[in-house]
């Protein structure tokens, strides 16, 4: 190829390298570099001494020994799940509702996306007095209403709170699931659910059969990137419930910041950082699968 | 009845439905204010605020105004730095001629599946070493990373439908590609930059984690750090603690209001495409 030919090539790359050069530094290095990191020992004079020692598998050893990170690893599975099944069902329910046309549909819709935009740790902070048990305001409606009589522990019994946990997310998951689906439902033609009513189809057959097949790639898209920001929770967690009480809401997140910037042993927190990885990786795969076809087309 | 006066009903019957739903959904929301306006008298916390005091606000706004102008300071950093890098990249990458474009976008979608706090871990030893610990502009360069894969990917969809006649008409006039680029491109795109721009600011606004894990000191809190810390050591005030949410989750909800429809468009664009 001729220099003419290759030049104007180089110029379109000049225009994507910075970013290229920036993912290169904060997303590919910290990935090379934990691995590393798993196969260090760190201790909390390692910023200053600047000596991080090869110690082979005694990082992981310790880890995969501990009891916590079992722990960790069934707290995330179930907060996952549940936040996304509550997430998912109560979003697609409030999307399909607001598909209907009724006075200040559009005014409510967009005001409920406040919890989703509010940061996650304000949001936690105000939810933690919401469920405190003696002054929380849920235990006083409860008792009020007769449901409860002697306040319910939410965040003080470990059987409790990580229940108490998923709720939180859950509400702050609801927007972002609705407005999602809703676009999603919007672009199914009309025709089709007209088509279905006259063929004697119950709505509720017309939901299943024809506007649950048609949804599908968005329903992948919104678990997807439900399942990518749920696995990886921390913020919630540090300020709803700091891991407690008992060890009962660590999930993965959490572990790994304590290990690495509160114990300082970021060799460990490392170990649980790859685990992390590799099962948002699985899951990356998943998902690059399902859009493949989408992807292809090169828009 | 007639069909009318049923369609109508019908209408009322859902805003109602739709207005309980936003109650229940919003109550945290209206609970938090309300607990903000009542003045500290002690726990108990009247359903309304009847009495409503701004005290709350002004010892929220002598203990963490700092910490508001740091997070602004902070965010509008993050969205300089973002976009500066993401525009240029997107406008590369929306051009069918680039070798190899096809399989950055994909790089571009899997790094928003890399978990924040692996991205701290190493950040922070890096850090430690290049001396970018307890800096704005190391926070700055780390929170852009929240808003740099959204940015490409929701610009780059929005610069795939510029036609590329009109930059070739410029190139004939004798512009360069980057002069083309900034006089053409970018103002065509202007309501994806904002919709970006917005998208960025409220990630890095809403920042936790890199502000908790590369700072040691307090010289570079921003609000959300400051929240966290004041309901760390024992809470006597909630009203105070209550204000502060209020007041850092204000730019979210001044952005609903003016910038509604970037917002509805950031959320459907930068998620399927």
């Amino acid at each position: 190829m001729s220099t003419l030919a290759r030049r104007p090539q180089l110029l379109r790359w000049l225009f994507v390298a910075p970013a290229l050069l920036y993912m290169a530094a904060f997303f590919g290095y910290p990935l090379l570099r934990n691995v590393l990191m798993s196969f260090q020992h760190y201790t909390p004079t390692t910023y200053f001494t600047g000596e991080a020692p090869f110690n082979g598998l005694a990082n992981w050893r310790a880890v995969f020994a501990d009891p916590l990170f079992t722990e960790a690893l069934w707290h995330t599975a179930l907060f996952t799940a549940g936040s996304l099944l509550g997430q998912f069902t109560i979003g697609l329910a409030l999307a399909v509702f607001f598909s209907r046309r009724f006075r200040l549909s559009g005014v409510v819709r967009a005001v409920l996306l406040l919890p989703w935009l509010v940061p996650m740790v304000v949001s936690a902070v105000v939810w933690r007095r919401i469920l405190d048990q003696e002054h929380g305001v849920l235990n006083t409606a409860l008792q009020a209403l007769g449901l409860s009589d002697g306040g319910v522990p939410w965040l003080s019994s470990p059987s409790v709170a990580l229940l108490s946990a998923v709720l939180v997310n859950i509400w702050i998951g609801i927007p972002f699931n609705m407005v999602i689906l809703y676009g999603g439902l919007q672009e199914i033609p009309r025709e089709l659910h007209e088509a279905a009513a006259l063929d004697g189809a119950s709505p509720w057959r017309a939901f299943r059969s024809v506007t649950l097949p048609m949804l599908r790639p968005v329903i992948t898209v919104v678990l997807v990137l439900g399942f990518m920001s749920t696995v990886k929770i921390l913020d919630l967690i540090l300020a709803l419930t700091a891991g407690g009480p008992a060890d009962a809401t660590q999930t993965l997140g959490t572990v790994t910041y304590q290990l690495s910037f509160l114990r300082l042993d970021f060799g460990q927190g490392a170990v649980v950082g790859n685990a992390l990885v590799l099962i948002s990786a699985v899951f990356a795969v998943l998902y690059l699968r399902a859009n493949r076809a989408d992807f292809g087309q090169g828009k | 009845m007639d069909p009318s006066r049923l369609r109508r009903l019908r209408s009322a019957w859902n805003t109602a439905a739709a207005l309980l739903i936003l109650t229940v959904l919003l109550f945290p929301v209206y609970w938090m204010l309300n607990t903000a306006l009542q003045p500290a008298s002690g726990i108990a916390v009247s359903w309304f605020p009847t009495a409503p005091s701004l005290d709350s606000f002004r010892l929220a706004l002598a203990s963490q105004g700092r910490a508001m102008l740091t997070s602004l300071a902070v965010a509008l950093g993050a969205v300089a730095v973002c976009l500066a890098l993401a525009a240029p990249a997107a406008y590369g990458l929306a051009q069918s001629a680039l070798r190899g474009g096809r399989s950055v976008v994909f790089t571009t979608l899997i790094t928003q599946m890399v978990p924040g706090i692996v991205i701290a871990n190493a950040l922070y030893s890096a850090y430690a070493e290049l001396g970018l610990v307890n800096s704005y502009l190391g926070l700055i360069l780390a929170d852009a990373s929240l808003g740099l894969p959204f940015s490409i990917v929701l610009l780059r969809a929005f610069m795939v439908s510029i036609p590329g006649e009109v930059v070739e008409a410029a190139l004939v006039d004798g512009a360069n590609r980057f002069t083309a680029f900034v006089r053409i491109v970018l103002p065509m795109s202007r309501n994806a930059l904002i919709t970006a721009g917005l998208f960025t600011f409220l990630f890095a606004w809403s920042d936790f984690m890199f502000a908790l894990t590369l700072n040691t000191t307090d010289d570079v809190k921003p609000v959300t750090l400051g929240i966290y810390q004041f309901v760390g050591a024992h809470v006597s005030d909630w009203g105070a603690v209550m204000a502060t949410a209020v007041l850092s989750a204000v730019p979210a909800a001044v952005l609903l209001v003016v910038a509604q429809k970037y917002i509805a468009a950031g959320i459907a664009g930068g998620s399927v495409k």
